[in-house]
């Protein structure tokens, strides 16, 4: 009998992760928080929710052959805001399904109880229509649902996308499938006004496609920043017109894993249309593997014994041509990338390569830098920030740069990484007076069993010792969806609804945090998800998946 | 020599990255070259042999045919002129390993059954390969091959979450790539319940998360049985009961035991109530329906997380308990129940499989009796092993390694009790999964888990040789369009396009 006994103790344990059921005899309190039963919320799918809102019991029916959105008489944007045209179309599909599909019925008479109208109304007399979003752009705006007809008021294109979203996030279809929307007051505006969301585009290839996707999925999220890790020590896929040998050596494939200018100026566009900021990476002066591949004598050799071994640690900080290639690469960057900002990464840099390398070693004793390698990365890190400044943007960099106590410009954005929801890093980096954005608590490339959302949702990012004044240079934050075991098979589903939790917790307002409310809106928002028609959402979400279409 | 070649560090230097090496499972024995064979899409035909005891119009045979051709040539016009490769199937009863056998001009395949065909038929579309230029190949191999454990499955739960007929078929195709030959249908629960039974409508009607959109009719039904029959798999449908039943109770009332509270029924059910002669007229009705429409000769009851609570808050229940002479032993309850349902199964001319659960109850009571198949080597039971393969728990993709380093004969035991093992089952239990992760969730985990079930243990123990042949193994699964995921960092030729 003992002989078995193994067996059956792994059998009993792994079944017993089957589901816990409960009845009524003997109430068992059941602690686990994945046991949240769905139950419709007061705010019905909203997500995130909004600032303010008032939802009454009247309702309105939108019939597909007569609702419009149009442009208010008094909008600074008229028809020739292509970003509006384009909005107003998208959301349009969103809520009815591709013109094709529809049933039009001509002759209806528009009943008391119908919207036939949503008015969108931009009020500043520059819309920015024909801008891009940038971290200090106006993303507010106020809805309001009534008769005789919705209006949409925002001072920027930015907030009247986000109150487009809100619109479409408000229609309901009944039993019998009549689109519905009830009588709603709106006014919102974000928490935090970078809410990003890292893709690394290195460690695996990701097609445009699945880019686009994704950004389409940020937007229903009211994400407003694509942070690009686009090349790293696995590949180089950005195609350098500069320096197009980089892609040609250092990408998995030169002509079938990279970006072209074309493409990237397409992820640009598109997510400039959805109030979508693309911030690329390019981390120096670790992370290079593959710089090295089409750039000749850019990273440091390094040494077995007397002998250089082959192989290639970071950037050599000690060549002038290192940083004459520096200023023209980013040269480019900075014209192809129209943001204000780049992030220059500068995390985990090793330093056993450097030690190896008597050139290197040499050029320390000259500068006085002893054996602290840190100051050889300060010394780099100075220089690229002189040849960034020149290109007239900002920068963000990861923590280890403030850390490691490189002189950085007022307005640098320190990305923190390290630690978990709260960390005494935010108060060392505000106290010094550095504009900062939280990672830490969302690297969503980490996977766990259950509903593992909550997690993301329950973190207050000013929850650090500090001043007021401290805690008003947190901009933001961003969820990391590292690519060691990510690429497009599997970065929807683990990317979504997860980085849904971390959007709202950046948008709203910090009271909200009732996880039950929370669990009933972020199913029906992951249904919605999934159900959008158009390209290229509906792809990863078919329809009809959720159980929680049908209470 | 087949010694020497396994024991050599240098496989991939001797032959090339397209050996045999890279055919996943492993082959139980090959032997392969690095002469290659031009293969021309336009010159390359699927033939039976004279002897065949399968000819034309064998519909498994017919079907994969077309199938493999297409999975061989993913892009049809490509390929140089190249000499002619034509490929016979020799169907010779009694030949027990299929065997494989490439050389100039022709392949051949020897199998006893369609069904080691089917496999023979994977292998050599895994063999041939494409170079730079787009032009494919195949080595000159010679295979003997066979499963280690006969069943070799797979579970999909369609009752925590719908999964739609495409998801599974889709996951059939999958399975055939792996070698997988049985899938294990988890298809109600308390959740819902998507089977629509001729027999008893409300079931669905009432059962289902909706009555139209989120069932099985009897045709999608037909449908997965027919699809993966053709790719050689057995659907193995569980009707588990008498706990994971809450959403049968909707359409049937009077199933469930009524809960009671204080002296009043609570208005909530439990189990299905053992008491009842009417529980098991339904169930021999519904098991009759079952049993015609599954033609496999087993089905799986199920017997798994009997909770006890709610039979012992019933009165009802209790001066049953009482009339049986079970005191206050519940388990013996639960073994009455299970008994019943294998007598009816048994009837039926089905063998029956069960959660260990069963076992266990039964061992407690000393009654190890019609109960002959259970999954739990014991007297002479056969056993499925499912523990180690629960692949609902995600983590990083790299512990593959660890479905792959599980040791199934790894207990102590004779000879015979190790050979009532008869094989192992992913599950893929449904809580966190529906269609949209289904699939990298499970490939190329799976893989792992498949080859550890085909494959000769001593050839395949080692994490590190397996690791690029799996690599590879998931950049041709991509080619075919399934959605596996990364081992880790690297790419492959073809990426997914799927989106």
């Amino acid at each position: 009998m003992p002989l078995w006994t193994v067996l059956l103790l792994a059998l009993g344990f792994c079944r017993g992760l089957k589901h816990n059921y409960i009845d009524d005899y003997e109430v068992v309190e059941v602690e686990e928080d994945w046991d949240l039963v769905f139950q419709p919320s007061e705010h019905g799918s909203l997500w995130p929710l909004p600032q303010k809102v008032q939802i009454s019991d009247v309702s309105f029916k939108l019939m597909s052959s007569s609702f419009r959105i149009v442009d208010a008489k008094q909008s600074s944007a008229g028809p020739s805001c292509s970003l509006l045209q384009d909005a107003y179309r998208r959301y349009y599909e969103y809520m009815f399904g591709s013109a094709k599909r529809q049933q039009l019925y001509k002759s209806r008479r528009t009943g008391p109880t119908e919207l036939t109208e949503l008015q969108v109304w931009i009020t500043s007399p520059d819309s920015e229509c024909d801008g891009y979003p940038s971290v200090t752009s106006v993303e507010s705006y106020e809805l309001s649902v009534d008769q005789p007809f919705a209006v949409l008021k925002a001072p920027t294109v930015w907030g009247a996308l986000h109150g487009l979203e809100t619109f479409s996030q408000l229609v309901y279809e009944d039993e019998y499938g009549t689109k519905s929307i009830n009588s709603t007051q709106i006014n919102d505006f974000p928490r935090f006004a970078h809410r990003g969301i890292l893709l690394d585009t290195s460690r695996h290839f990701l097609p445009v496609k699945v880019i686009l996707a994704n950004l389409e999925t940020m937007a229903m999220n009211k994400i407003n920043v694509f942070h690009w890790h686009i090349v790293d020590d696995p590949s180089f896929p950005y195609l350098s017109r500069t320096f197009p040998q980089l892609s040609r050596q250092g990408a998995y494939h030169p002509y079938t894993h990279v970006y072209t200018p074309a493409d990237v100026k397409m992820v640009i566009e598109w997510a400039r249309l959805r109030g979508i900021r693309v911030i690329p990476e390019f981390d120096t002066p670790g992370h290079t593997q593959s710089w090295g591949k089409g750039q000749a004598d850019l990273l440091t050799p390094c040494y077995s014994g007397a002998k250089p071994s082959g192989t290639f640690g970071p950037v050599n900080p000690i060549l002038n041509t290192t940083y004459d290639f520096m200023k023209l690469f980013f040269g480019e960057i900075s014209t192809v990338f129209p943001d204000a900002y780049v992030h220059l990464g500068g995390d985990e840099v090793d330093f056993t390569c450097w030690k190896s390398n008597p050139d290197i070693q040499k050029f320390m004793e000259q500068q006085g830098f002893g054996d602290d390698y840190s100051k050889l990365e300060s010394f780099y890190i100075q220089k690229l920030l002189e040849i960034v400044t020149a290109t007239k943007k900002g920068y963000m960099i990861w923590q280890e740069v403030f850390d490691n106590g490189v002189k950085l410009k007022s307005d640098t954005v320190v990305h923190v990484w390290i630690g978990g929801g709260s960390n005494d890093e935010m108060s060392r980096v505000t106290a010094a007076g550095y504009t900062t954005i939280l990672s830490a608590p969302w690297y969503l490339d980490y996977i766990s069993y259950a509903q593992d959302w909550q997690k993301y949702y329950k973190v207050e990012p000013l929850n650090f010792n500090g001043t007021e004044a401290q805690k008003k240079l947190v901009i933001g934050g961003e969820a990391c969806l590292w690519g060691e075991y990510v690429d497009a098979t599997n970065l929807t589903p683990r990317l979504w609804p997860r980085a849904s939790a971390v959007a709202e917790r950046l948008w709203s307002a910090k009271d909200v945090t009732d996880i039950n409310d929370a669990f009933n809106r972020l199913s029906m928002h992951r249904c919605r998800m999934g159900t959008y028609e158009d390209y290229p959402a509906k792809l990863f979400f078919p329809n009809r998946f959720s159980i929680h279409n049908h209470r | 020599m087949l010694e020497d070649l396994l024991g050599s560090q240098n496989l991939e230097a001797v032959f090339g990255p397209h050996a045999v090496e890279g055919v996943w499972p492993l082959p139980q024995a090959f032997t392969s070259s690095p002469e290659r064979y031009p293969v021309n899409s336009q010159d390359f035909y699927f033939v039976y042999g004279r002897q065949s005891a399968a000819q034309q119009g064998c519909s498994v045979l017919d079907t994969a045919f077309k199938r493999y051709f297409s999975l061989i040539f993913p892009d049809h016009n490509s390929g140089s002129p190249a000499d002619r490769l034509s490929w016979t199937i020799y169907l010779v009863p009694f030949c027990v390993p299929d065997n494989l056998s490439i050389s100039a001009g022709k392949a051949s395949l020897n199998a006893e059954t369609v069904w080691g065909a089917v496999r023979g038929l994977e292998t050599f579309s895994q063999l041939v390969y494409q170079d730079d230029f787009g032009s494919y190949f195949v080595n000159k191999t010679e295979i003997d091959d066979f499963p280690r454990f006969q069943f070799r499955g797979i579970l999909l739960d369609t009752s925590r979450h719908f999964l739609p007929v495409q998801a599974i078929l889709k996951t059939l195709d999958a399975m055939a790539y792996s070698k997988f030959n049985v899938f294990h249908w988890h298809i109600v629960d308390d959740p819902s319940f998507p089977y629509q039974s001729s027999t008893f409508p409300d079931l669905s009607s009432k059962g289902a998360f909706h009555p139209m959109t989120h069932i099985y009719t009897q045709s999608d039904v037909r449908r997965v049985i027919s699809y993966a029959r053709l790719w050689g798999i057995r659907v193995l449908p569980e009707f588990d009961s008498p706990g994971h039943t809450t959403s049968w109770g909707k359409g049937q009332p009077g199933l469930l035991t009524p809960c009671y509270k204080g002296g009043t029924p609570s208005g909530t059910f439990g189990p299905v109530n053992p008491a009842l002669p009417s529980t098991y007229r339904f169930m021999a009705r519904l098991f009759k329906e079952v049993s015609s429409v599954f033609p496999d000769s087993y089905v799986h009851l199920g017997g798994d997380e009997v909770d006890f609570h709610c039979w012992r808050s019933n009165p009802d229940v209790r001066v049953f308990m009482q009339k049986m002479g079970f005191g206050g032993d519940f388990t013996k309850l639960e073994a009455f129940y299970i008994e019943n349902i294998v007598n009816i199964t048994s009837a039926l001319n089905k063998t029956s499989i069960v959660w260990q659960d069963v076992f266990d109850y039964h061992e407690r009571v000393s009654t190890p009796q019609q109960i002959w198949d259970l999954q739990v080597v014991k007297a002479g039971l056969r056993v499925i092993l499912a523990s180690p393969w629960y692949l609902d728990q995600p983590g990083p993709t790299h512990n593959w390694a660890r479905y792959y380093t599980v040791w199934p004969l790894a207990f102590k035991g004779s000879e015979e009790q190790k050979k009532l093992v008869i094989g192992g089952e992913v599950c893929m239990w449904g809580e966190y999964v529906d269609a949209t992760n289904l699939t990298p969730r499970l490939w190329p985990r799976a893989s792992a888990v498949a080859e550890r079930l085909w494959s000769d243990e001593k050839q395949t123990s080692s994490v590190d040789k397996a690791f690029p042949r799996l690599q590879d193994f998931r950049c041709k699964l991509l080619r075919r369009g399934i959605q596996a995921e990364p081992l880790y960092v690297g790419h492959c030729k073809h990426e997914y396009q799927g989106i």
